[in-house]
């Protein structure tokens, strides 16, 4: 995005772009930097002492806590399934592939607060697999297990998403050459794919749990927001707010803007390696193509 | 070609995957009592409505003392939100032991979508308490004004002048805006001449006065005193005073009309969470501490009407007297106003008809 901008801009120096340059630096101005300038004032509105006592209290401890278990649970999670189900969709042909492609996506398309009444729906003491569940004394909603599955779904489409543009960009080539002199399929998932693709599914990564530990609406429905149990810092923030604490609110909410901040940076830095290595792998794979397949080339591939 | 790469170890990858779920979930772990010296550990979760964190946080702490005393060592977990929507959350699921909703309606749907404690429970209160609907304190709405009360607005008369614009909440959403709704019904009810009709007809000139239909209280409040829309607020008299604390430079004043409704919100023990989870005993104590000299002092002192005589009295300065006629006198009782007022098609469907803006609910 920024290179077509760059590109644009060297076109036309004057006139439309520099007009276009300026709205958007405008808006991004009002709607990202004002906000995020608000949130710190605010949050240290009643000065540092407030603002120290609002993320050393008990319910905001426990709130980061939870918060970071839900991310701990869900990055190494998607991380796995993100690999396994990337591979499936580039590497494997079989019927029902593009239905896979499209129930990953869904969580996109999905409301975060239906999806949270669809685990009350499904779990709930109501719900279809609630009266079993109380027998057997497992909670699931409104406790730390509900809040888990809840941001599992929402984030389901983070790491594959990522994952899947750039293992179609590195081919199949060196993969089946791999496979060809007897590599096995953890072995060329460890010495092949994964090298290529690291930056890809970090970036995914950092994306994933971004999200997880920002997400509001699904974990809202599931949580039943008890005090030190089920509240995750984005529903404290929201709690504080309600009940008058402003400042309080915005001091927490200054931890989350600044996990959001080192997203953004890794983020720009994350973006270039990948947009890198695809267009190693693209310029690689012309080179195979005009090239007959050497024996060294799974190896170099490797190696790199 | 890909057959060579053989597709289990992709399954082997996402059961591994699955596995850190299960990490994640466990049992409820519930209260044992042990014998001996060492204090039996309890633990309660009690779910309540917005804004009562104050209040129950002061309670609690009195409440485990006690306790300590007997030697059990309690921890009481909180949970708050929308009245209605907590009430949602314990039918599907959320073990509360002990509930204090904004209104009985809504531990009256625990029952009969739940059946999760008897349809008797408004009685189960002490004996000297028999009469108090279960709620150990009561509140009222009041009006909330801007510095020097510039539009004259007295009593619910008031705000039927042509020029007063009011903020409340919606009331399909909000407890306290039914509250807020069945008190301006009461009031034109009871003036002279009053009658269905009136009622109705001012029940529409107060929903034709509101810019801005929020879902909740505290969003009321914030498009009162923050956004500044409005000449006057409906709302909880403990909910006005927290906010003329939180708003202490903007000189908001709290204005208590010569008459309103008696808004009792209630507080039970949930018996089969409580039952279930063997707190049953503790959770009892907690409902009827309620009722005692400490819990009321502390009501009082978070602004809500303390029912005990004694208390009351000492607080009489800060709780202003006014008239305070029930829900069973204007609208029979909440089944019947929820169908009358509040229901699909209800009167507030019908006067809220073309209205020119509705805020978005939240």
């Amino acid at each position: 995005m920024a290179e077509s901008r760059d590109q644009h801009a060297r076109e036309r120096p004057h006139g439309l772009g520099l007009a276009v340059a300026i709205t958007s630096i405008a808006l991004l101005c009002l709607l990202v930097l004002a906000p995020l300038a608000i949130v710190l004032v605010e949050g240290f509105a009643d000065g540092v002492g407030t603002f120290v006592e609002a993320v050393t209290d008990e319910a905001t401890v426990s709130a980061l806590v939870l918060t970071l278990t839900v991310v701990a649970i869900v990055v190494p999670f998607h991380t796995v399934f993100g690999i396994a189900a990337a591979w499936l969709l580039t590497r494997q042909d079989f019927r029902g592939k593009a239905l896979l492609g499209t129930l990953i996506d869904l969580p996109f398309t999905v409301s975060p607060v239906v999806s949270g009444l669809l685990f009350v729906l499904l779990f709930g003491a109501r719900g279809w697999l609630g009266p079993w569940l109380r027998d057997h004394e497992i909670r699931i909603v409104y406790a730390v297990p509900g809040v888990v599955l809840a941001t599992l779904f929402v984030t389901l489409p983070f790491v594959v998403r990522e994952l899947v543009p750039t293992m179609e960009a590195i081919g199949r080539d060196e993969e089946e050459a791999a496979a060809s002199l007897g590599a096995g399929g953890w072995q060329i998932l460890w010495r092949i794919t994964l090298p290529r693709v690291r930056w890809a599914l970090f970036y995914g990564c950092v994306l994933c749990g971004a999200r997880a530990a920002g997400e509001f609406g699904a974990v809202s429905v599931v949580s039943g927001h008890v005090r030190g149990e089920t509240n995750t810092l984005p529903l404290h923030v929201e709690i504080l707010w309600g009940e008058y604490h402003t400042a309080a609110a915005f001091s927490v909410a200054t931890m989350l803007a600044a996990s959001g901040l080192v997203t953004l940076v890794l983020r720009s830095f994350l973006e270039r390696r990948v947009r890198a290595s695809k267009r190693a792998a693209s310029a690689a794979a012309d080179a195979s193509a005009a090239v007959a397949l050497g024996e060294d080339t799974p190896m170099k591939g490797a190696l790199s | 070609m890909s057959s060579r790469v053989s597709p289990w170890w992709a399954l082997s990858l996402l059961l591994l995957s699955v596995s850190p779920l299960w990490m994640g979930c466990s049992g409820g772990g519930d209260a044992s009592s042990s014998s001996g010296s060492r204090p039996r550990e309890v633990e309660l979760l009690h779910v309540s409505y917005d804004p009562t964190r104050e209040l129950f946080e002061a309670v609690n702490e009195r409440f485990v003392a006690r306790q300590r005393e007997q030697n059990v060592n309690v921890t009481v977990r909180m949970s708050h939100g929308g009245s209605g929507r907590q009430a949602r959350a314990i039918i599907d699921g959320l073990e509360a032991d002990v509930t204090s909703l904004a209104l009985a309606w809504d531990i009256d749907a625990l029952v009969r979508e739940g059946q999760l404690l008897p349809d008797d429970w408004a009685s189960r209160a002490p004996e000297h308490a028999s009469e108090w609907h279960s709620s150990p304190w009561y509140s009222t709405i009041v009006f909330v004004v801007r510095r020097g009360n510039p539009k004259g607005v007295r009593d619910w008369g008031d705000l039927l002048r042509g020029d007063v614009s009011i903020v409340t909440p919606n009331p399909r959403t909000s407890g306290g805006a039914r509250w807020t709704y069945l008190a301006m019904w009461g009031w034109a009810h009871r003036q002279e001449g009053g009658s269905d009709a009136t009622a109705e007809n001012a029940l529409r000139e107060l929903y034709r006065r509101v810019p801005v239909l929020d879902s909740g209280a505290r969003g009321s409040s914030t498009t009162f005193a923050r956004n500044g829309i409005g000449d006057v607020l409906l709302t909880w008299e403990n909910e006005a005073h927290l906010l003329l604390a939180e708003h202490a430079s903007d000189g908001l004043e709290i204005v208590t009309p010569a008459s309103s409704i008696l808004a009792e919100p209630p507080i039970t023990v949930v018996d089969r969470n409580a039952d279930r989870h063997h707190v049953r005993e503790t959770a009892d104590a907690y409902v009827q501490f309620m009722y005692e000299d400490e819990a009321q002092e502390i009501a009082a002192q978070h602004h809500f009407r303390p029912r005990d005589e004694a208390v009351a009295a000492r607080h009489r300065g800060e709780l202003p007297q006014l008239e305070l006629f029930t829900i069973e006198e204007v609208a029979t009782s909440w089944a019947a106003a929820q169908e009358r007022h509040f229901g699909d098609g209800g009167l507030f469907d019908r006067i809220s008809e073309r209205r020119p803006s509705e805020a978005a609910p939240r």
